[in-house]
């Protein structure tokens, strides 16, 4: 029994010591190898007498798990520390730059149309989209625009043939004839989408986006339609109050119309839409005239309602600050990373317009 | 439309401040463009100081001053007069000054080889006394703290610039802007005063209105005004023409403008002297030509409304007046002329001829047929007085009556379009005051539309009568309900948003060109599409519309390769165009990609890009799209601006006609021709409208989960193919020997040369085997191992590399 108790008390001094896997391994073999001192002590069990043998057998079997135990943390302990040197030489310059990264950009534009899809959205309106090519019949006449009328002029039209019948269109506005020529009220749309005027100075380029708004029901009159664009405004330029004033005006297609302002001030030199003193207009609208009803086979004594116009990147010049609408067709690299939105950046209600 | 206030109020009795009227014009809808001073050539003097004075250093008679301009602009300016010297607070007048004495302008110049910017004036020189001696001496106590002031008091009175919108030709006359102001509610409209003029003698050149096919002219009104001194107007009739900021010409000239702004009437005033015989209004005969006032030569079509007497054309009617019959100073005899012109007669005209005049802009609204009348009395009133002269009978022909329109107008219309009342009396007092004559039918008003208003034509234009003068603040705002019918997009929109972001996160800047292109770069992408001339181009450069995206990409790629920029990934989801018919045109994702890959990266080498990375992009896009990868296939056609040997097109499946998209390399001489210069330049193209619209949701397309969890076992294969062999088609064949044992496969080498035959290549493939039923064993590994080197050497004539 003695014997015992000194090989555990030799062998755990020793295991107390600073050792190596290698000298740690040695031990083992010196306990419980072939001929190890535990294995040895085993074999004499056989030739104890019986009342002594059970206690030896627990008495060695308790010490045999007591170095065993000793002998795996020992291990442990040197793999970590072992690991733990290893680290130390392994130390990297975390400074360093990770590997390349491509972000991608939205354009504004098509940012702040999903901004307005998302709004129009909310209060039940669906996209519709048309071609940029139009005839001049969807693009003015059916439109309540004859040839003859001086309005044509403030639109100055691309042509594509000599007989001036096939145009690019100068407004998303013949998107309401096609809607309406191929469905049945009530409508509720928007049709968002390039424009083209042959036109190019700092306020005004070649092609340009509108968003086009209509609205035809039963009942639908004035107090519907500025409901609806006081709604639209506030919510893009997220915006609790705003200041806006309907203006007497004339389209063809609409009638009455009015042109529509916005109250805003001047801060450090930049807009801030809302409340301030001054007027910006920023789009035209009206009661969809009756001759326009006609053209599409809607009886205007059964329906009514309104059509409005907005140009989008004006839009997003506001709300984004920028000052000069060449630039968003320009493709310069510095300007598309600069006013450009990231990809996820999707707007949406829930999640809201902007970040 | 320009006007100023004092002018308004000869027709306009009112109260309100300027402000007030500012305000109420825009509330009744003619827009206010400016209220302001008309800047004047007197602006240009200004009060100076002259803060050193040194001697020419060519020139002993002369001095170079610096002087204090004001908002601390100090100029140099060579001056000659004796007192000229320090703190001398004089008058300046920079470049561009008229001076009032000899009327020279002022131009930056040198002087014995000094710059001098202006001139330091003398009293003289401003007209102020005839002190010529030396520069204006301005006393300290009153004009040193003015330094930089006009000198002169602007004395212009501020003028309206109102913008009118086509449908108010009556609003291009002072008086039409005082109806509508004093309709609501801003003054009175001041009856129009005139003495009754004293006619002698009768009209005695005859005026005939020829009835030709579509006769422009319907009513010609004249008048003889014998025995005339044309002059310059007076003071009042100057100021008022230049308060507009028009040149006075003669008295004669003048009278017809006033006329026509007071009371949109267009006049035109003949020598009657210069006329032969008679007048004539009549169609044109095409090839008669004539010169117009405007100095040109105009060659007329058939059928445009001339006024010609015996000797041929005397002027386009209500567009211009030429130059054989127009009045000079020495002019004793006048014919003045007011008629009645046709609206899509003067548009026909002066659009095929391109003349745009003032008679012309308001011909073509509409003038009031009645007021032919007027405007010769108001006009040959002044030009008697002004000029003298005996006026005669007034000759009107005639071969149209005009009567008033009529329209019945059902009050509750008001109501139903614009959501707010107005009271019965308001409303009839409202059109009362804007000309209407009105007759009450139980609850409809029988209107007659005045005559100046041929805008008006039906129940709406009444209903925008009386809201535009009540107001539109009166409209209330009724929120919109959130209620929702339709989807917002259809599939294909939400496709549109998805692909253009999913493209955007693989790092391509989205940009947004024109639709339309420059030919010569169209040309290289347009394949076997039309050209799509546009016949008025904004630029000879932009002078069709696109077949391609890539025309505009390219020509972008460049650029920003020219602003320094060396790694450029963009793209751009827009049309392009097949056809010249609305709808022949095609939406389409374009990118494209230049330049390296992990240029001046520390840990990582570079490398041009290539097309594996545009077909990584393109191919994931579609994945994400929900497409299914599984069943793309690859083919090696693509259109002829990519490299031939280094592009692709990319089908939804084997089956499909169409293919979905292609991806490669910008063939090298269009990068040569383009003089895009850059390591590589590659791109892909997604074609939308081709794009299977999944009739099934993509949450219903997905099989139900299944997975296994038994034993996977991957083989490599090395085969020896011809060198034109596809990956695709090993795979292809690979994969349908066994679709539930073969779960993926994976090319993981490509050799050619030593121990590869001329010709061929080696292709190394990675094989997981699974089964979903078992644990496979090493002889069902075996026959599947054979089953694959058997089958692909049948099939593809392929060998197995030992």
């Amino acid at each position: 029994m003695s014997d015992i108790k000194k090989i555990r008390d030799v062998y755990l001094v020793k295991l107390n010591n600073s050792l190596d896997t290698e000298s740690v391994n040695q031990i083992k073999t010196e306990l419980f190898g072939k001929n190890g001192q535990i294995s040895n002590s085993f074999k004499t069990l056989g030739s104890l007498p019986n009342d002594e043998r059970k206690k030896f057998a627990s008495d060695l079997n308790s010490i045999k798990e007591e170095l065993q135990k000793k002998i795996n943390s020992k291990l442990q302990e040197i793999e970590i520390r072992e690991i733990n040197s290893k680290l130390d030489n392994e130390k990297l310059d975390v400074t360093l730059p990770e590997r390349e990264i491509k972000q991608g950009k939205i354009h504004p534009v098509s940012q702040v149309i999903d901004e307005i899809s998302s709004i129009f959205s909310e209060i039940g309106f669906s996209v519709e989209e048309g071609p940029d090519v139009e005839n001049e019949h969807y693009n003015f006449s059916a439109l309540n625009t004859p040839d003859n009328h001086p309005a044509r002029d403030m639109h100055d039209t691309f042509y594509l043939d000599n007989n001036k019948e096939i145009l690019l269109r100068t407004h998303t506005s013949p998107v309401q004839v096609r809607t309406m020529l191929n469905g049945k009220p009530p409508f509720k749309i928007i049709a968002p989408g390039r424009t083209y005027r042959s036109d190019s100075d700092q306020t005004h380029s070649p092609m340009f986006h509108q968003v086009e708004g209509l609205h035809i029901d039963k009942d639908i009159n004035m107090g519907h339609l500025k409901g609806c664009l006081n709604y639209f405004i506030k919510s893009f330029f997220e915006v609790d109050k705003i200041k806006m004033r309907f203006r007497p005006s004339h389209f063809p297609f609409t009638e009455p119309s009015a042109e529509v302002d916005i109250g805003y001030e001047l801060k450090d030199g930049k807009i801030v839409i809302g409340e301030g003193d001054k007027w910006l207009e920023i789009l035209g609208c009206g009661m969809v005239h009756p001759n326009v009803l006609k053209n599409v086979n809607v009886n205007p004594n059964k329906y009514q309602g309104y059509a409005f116009g907005i140009g989008i990147d004006r839009l997003g010049m506001l709300k984004y600050g920028i000052n000069d609408l060449r630039a968003f067709f320009e493709t310069d690299y510095r300007w598309l990373n600069h006013f450009g939105f990231d990809p996820l950046d999707v707007p949406s209600n829930y999640r809201g317009l902007s970040r | 439309m320009k006007f100023t206030m004092s002018w308004l109020k000869e027709h306009l009795e009112t109260k309100h401040k300027d402000t007030q009227i500012i305000d109420k014009l825009t509330d009744v809808g003619l827009e206010v463009e400016s209220f302001e001073n008309i800047s004047s050539d007197l602006d240009n003097f200004k009060v100076a100081k002259i803060i050193n004075a040194e001697q020419h250093p060519n020139a002993d008679r002369l001095k170079v001053c610096d002087v204090d301009i004001g908002q601390q602009n100090i100029v140099k300016v060579v001056c000659g007069a004796p007192n000229a010297k320090k703190d001398l607070l004089t008058v300046y007048a920079g470049p561009g000054s008229v001076i009032p004495k000899n009327n020279m302008k002022l131009t930056i110049s040198k002087i014995r080889g000094v710059t001098s910017y202006g001139m330091l004036c003398s009293e003289s020189e401003l007209k102020l006394s005839d002190e010529s001696e030396g520069i204006t001496e301005l006393k300290p106590s009153k004009y040193s703290d003015k330094i930089g002031n006009n000198f002169f008091k602007n004395n212009t009175e501020k003028v309206v610039d109102l913008s009118i919108t086509p449908n108010r030709p009556d609003c291009l006359g002072v008086r039409g802007i005082a109806r509508d102001l004093a309709a609501a509610g801003a003054g009175k409209l001041k009856n129009i005063s005139h003495k009754i003029v004293k006619k002698d003698g009768s009209q005695n050149i005859k005026v005939s209105i020829i009835k030709d096919k579509n006769q422009g002219c319907t009513i010609f009104g004249s008048c003889l005004i014998k025995g005339v001194t044309n002059k310059e107007s007076p003071k009042w009739l100057k100021e008022k023409i230049e308060s507009l900021g028009q040149k006075p010409i003669s008295a004669i000239v003048d009278i017809t403008n006033f006329v026509m702004l007071d009371l949109n009437r267009p006049l035109h005033a003949y020598d009657a002297d210069k006329i032969d015989k008679e007048i004539i209004v009549r169609n044109s005969k095409k090839g008669e030509t004539f010169e117009a006032l405007d100095n040109k030569e105009y060659k007329l079509d058939d059928g445009m409304c001339v006024i010609s007497d015996q000797s041929g054309v005397l002027g386009l009617g209500g567009v211009i007046g030429g130059t054989r019959s127009g009045t000079e100073l020495k002019t004793k005899n006048i014919l003045l002329e007011s008629a009645y012109f046709i609206p899509r007669s003067i548009r026909k005209t002066s659009k095929l001829l391109n003349i745009d005049t003032d008679a012309k802009f308001r011909f073509e609204r509409g003038i009031d047929p009645q007021s032919i009348e007027i405007g010769l009395i108001k006009a040959s009133q002044l030009i008697s007085e002004i000029c003298g002269g005996k006026i005669s009978k007034f000759d009107i022909q005639k071969i149209k009556q005009y009567k008033n329109s009529e329209i019945k107008f059902n009050i509750s219309l008001f109501e139903k379009i614009t959501g707010f009342k107005v009271k019965e009396n308001e409303i009839i007092k409202i059109l009362n005051d804007l000309g209407f004559k009105i007759s009450k039918k139980k609850s409809e008003l029988n209107l007659k539309v005045p005559f100046w208003r041929p805008d008006i034509s039906q129940q709406i234009d009444i209903v925008e009568e009386i809201v535009r003068i009540k107001g539109y603040d009166n409209i209330e705002t009724i929120e919109p309900k959130k209620n929702r019918i339709k989807d917002t997009l259809n599939k294909q929109q939400k496709l549109f948003h998805f692909l253009q972001r999913s493209v955007a996160s693989k790092g391509y800047f989205e940009t947004v060109t024109w639709s339309f292109t420059d030919s010569k770069i169209n040309n290289l992408f347009k394949e076997n599409l039309n050209e799509i001339k546009i016949i008025n181009p904004i630029s000879s450069d932009l002078d069709v519309l696109r077949n391609s995206i890539f025309s505009n990409l390219t020509f972008y790629l460049k650029k920003n390769l020219d602003r320094g920029f060396k790694d450029i990934s963009l793209f751009e989801i827009g049309p392009i165009f097949k056809n010249k018919q609305p709808g022949q045109q095609l939406t389409v994702i374009g990118a494209i990609k230049s330049g390296k890959i992990s240029r001046l990266n520390w840990n990582e080498k570079d490398r041009s890009v290539d097309i594996f990375d545009v077909k990584k992009d393109l191919i994931q896009t579609l994945m994400e799209a929900g497409y299914d990868k599984q069943s793309f296939f690859i083919r090696d056609k693509s259109p002829t601006y990519y490299h031939p040997g280094k592009s692709g097109s990319v089908y939804l499946d084997k089956d499909d006609i169409d293919p979905v998209a292609y991806f490669g390399e910008l063939h090298p001489n269009i990068v040569k021709k383009l003089d895009i210069r850059t390591e590589g330049v590659v791109g892909f193209e997604i074609y939308l409208d081709y794009l299977k619209d999944t009739k099934i949701k993509l949450k219903d397309q997905k099989p139900n989960f299944e997975y296994s969890d038994y034993q996977k076992s991957e083989r490599d294969f090395a085969f020896i193919v011809d060198k034109n062999f596809k990956a695709q088609d090993l795979i292809d064949i690979i994969s349908s020997i066994d679709k539930n044992l073969i779960r993926s496969i994976k090319i993981f080498d490509i050799y050619e040369g030593e121990n590869i035959p001329d010709g061929k290549k080696s292709i190394a493939l990675n094989v997981t085997i699974q089964s979903s039923e078992k644990t496979l064993e090493d002889s069902d590994l075996e026959k599947i191992n054979k089953l694959i080197v058997t089958t692909v050497e049948t099939k593809s004539g392929a060998k197995i590399r030992s």
